[in-house]
């Protein structure tokens, strides 16, 4: 059975936070942030926007270029780091505003940066069961609503958006077979604690941090930058051997290689460690920055616009991050 | 490999800091414009060069480019 990736289409709320902003805050030089992050601009959201807003407006961008899907959509995913409520799911939600039909099947998943390979292995396993035949999946992260101003690191890296694809059953394309790992020893290295079951948001967090956006009642992201690059270089490479083993094809077969986009720093040390070529490896982040759940499918989106990335072609694709979590696949266009 | 051979590793790697050759007793941290996305680049360099994956601690107590050569000929041993 023939399944494809037929549309993608998002959304980046219209803040933005550019260099010449960083400089000032923290008294770098514009080139310099430049230099060390290969990022001039970060989308942030606006005031009270969450994720699943960001997600709702690409979707229904999505929907009234592609009216004719609404009726076929018979399983909708959102994959998120920020739900909107404990109960009930935020794509069951999401279904409601998007108006799909009834028959439609929902689920959350909170994947953070291997969120979008993983998704794309639950829609495959259900059009295969032909338990769907059209899949909406949504990802939207706000990772700005968890750093703390003075995380400079963090604050030049991470932007927010929200993305909707389209995976369907159809005659051309192929979604490949999966590789996953994960090792929750490294939880500790990129963690939001705070904002959760185990550690809700208190009177003292919400005064101590007063002087935040929202005094971080989200939580506080935590991230050992250091430990991360290990994680990166370490796990990466091993999967891409691992994907290109279990879909029995060589590197030279595979046209183009995107991971997801975790930094300049990151995406360059495994280029050059994983001996990609330039003109097989894409890259798209200058001017949205590290979009968690949202990188991957950005990047295809303007692969293809660009022109890299055809009908036809085997892109692998690769996710990594919080977790650890790790997932590769390869996508035949 | 040789202490020379890494030397000129790092000297490609950091040109832009550099304001002098580097020795076998530099200090890395003093290095001016030293930030943590050198020490990131540098474990980079190293993977990459050498295979051998540096750990935080490791890179924390080595503190001259002596101390990061014995580490990876010890991890090479």
């Amino acid at each position: 059975m023939s399944i494809e990736i037929s549309h993608i289409t998002y959304y980046l709320p219209p803040g933005k936070l550019t260099n010449f902003q960083l400089s000032k805050i923290y008294q770098k030089s514009i080139n310099e942030i430049f230099k060390s992050t290969g990022i001039k601009t970060r989308r942030i959201r606006s005031e009270n926007q969450i994720g699943s807003d960001l997600g709702f407006l690409a979707a229904k961008r999505l929907l009234s270029n592609f009216p004719e899907l609404k009726k076929k959509i018979d399983l909708l995913i959102f994959c998120t780091e920020g739900i909107d409520y404990k109960a009930p799911t935020t794509s069951s939600t999401l279904h409601f505003k998007l108006g799909l039909e009834q028959n439609c099947a929902c689920i959350d998943m909170p994947m953070g940066c291997a969120g979008f390979v993983y998704g794309l292995s639950l829609a495959k396993s259900f059009i295969l069961s032909e338990d769907a035949t059209c899949v909406l999946f949504i990802t939207a992260d706000i990772p700005s609503s968890v750093i703390h101003s003075d995380d400079f690191e963090m604050r030049a890296i991470f932007g927010d958006a929200g993305v909707a694809t389209i995976v369907e059953k159809s005659v051309r394309g192929k979604i490949g077979r999966f590789v996953f790992g994960t090792d929750g020893a490294g939880a500790e290295n990129l963690i939001v604690r705070e904002g959760s079951t185990r550690k809700p948001i208190d009177e003292n967090w919400l005064s101590k941090y007063s002087n935040e956006t929202d005094s971080l009642a989200h939580g506080r992201m935590h991230m050992n930058g250091l430990e991360i690059a290990r994680f990166s270089l370490q796990k990466v490479p091993t999967l891409l051997e691992n994907v290109l083993y279990r879909n029995e094809l060589s590197f030279e077969q595979i046209d183009l290689f995107v991971f997801h986009q975790a930094s300049d720093f990151i995406l360059k040390a495994l280029k050059r460690k994983c001996k990609i070529p330039d003109d097989k490896f894409y890259t798209y982040f200058e001017n949205i920055g590290n979009t968690v759940s949202c990188s991957i499918p950005i990047a295809l989106y303007h692969a293809e616009q660009e022109g890299k990335l055809k009908r036809g072609d085997k892109v692998m694709i690769l996710g990594f991050g919080v977790g650890y979590s790790w997932a590769g696949t390869i996508i035949e266009y | 490999m040789d202490i020379q051979e890494l030397i000129n590793h790092i000297e490609i790697e950091f040109d832009d800091l550099q304001k002098g050759p580097l020795y076998p007793d530099t200090s890395i941290r003093e290095i001016e414009g030293w930030s943590s996305m050198h020490a990131l680049l540098l474990i980079a360099l190293i993977d990459n060069h050498y295979d051998v994956l540096l750990t935080g601690e490791e890179l924390k107590n080595a503190l001259t480019v002596q101390d990061i050569y014995e580490v990876i000929s010890k991890r090479k041993a």
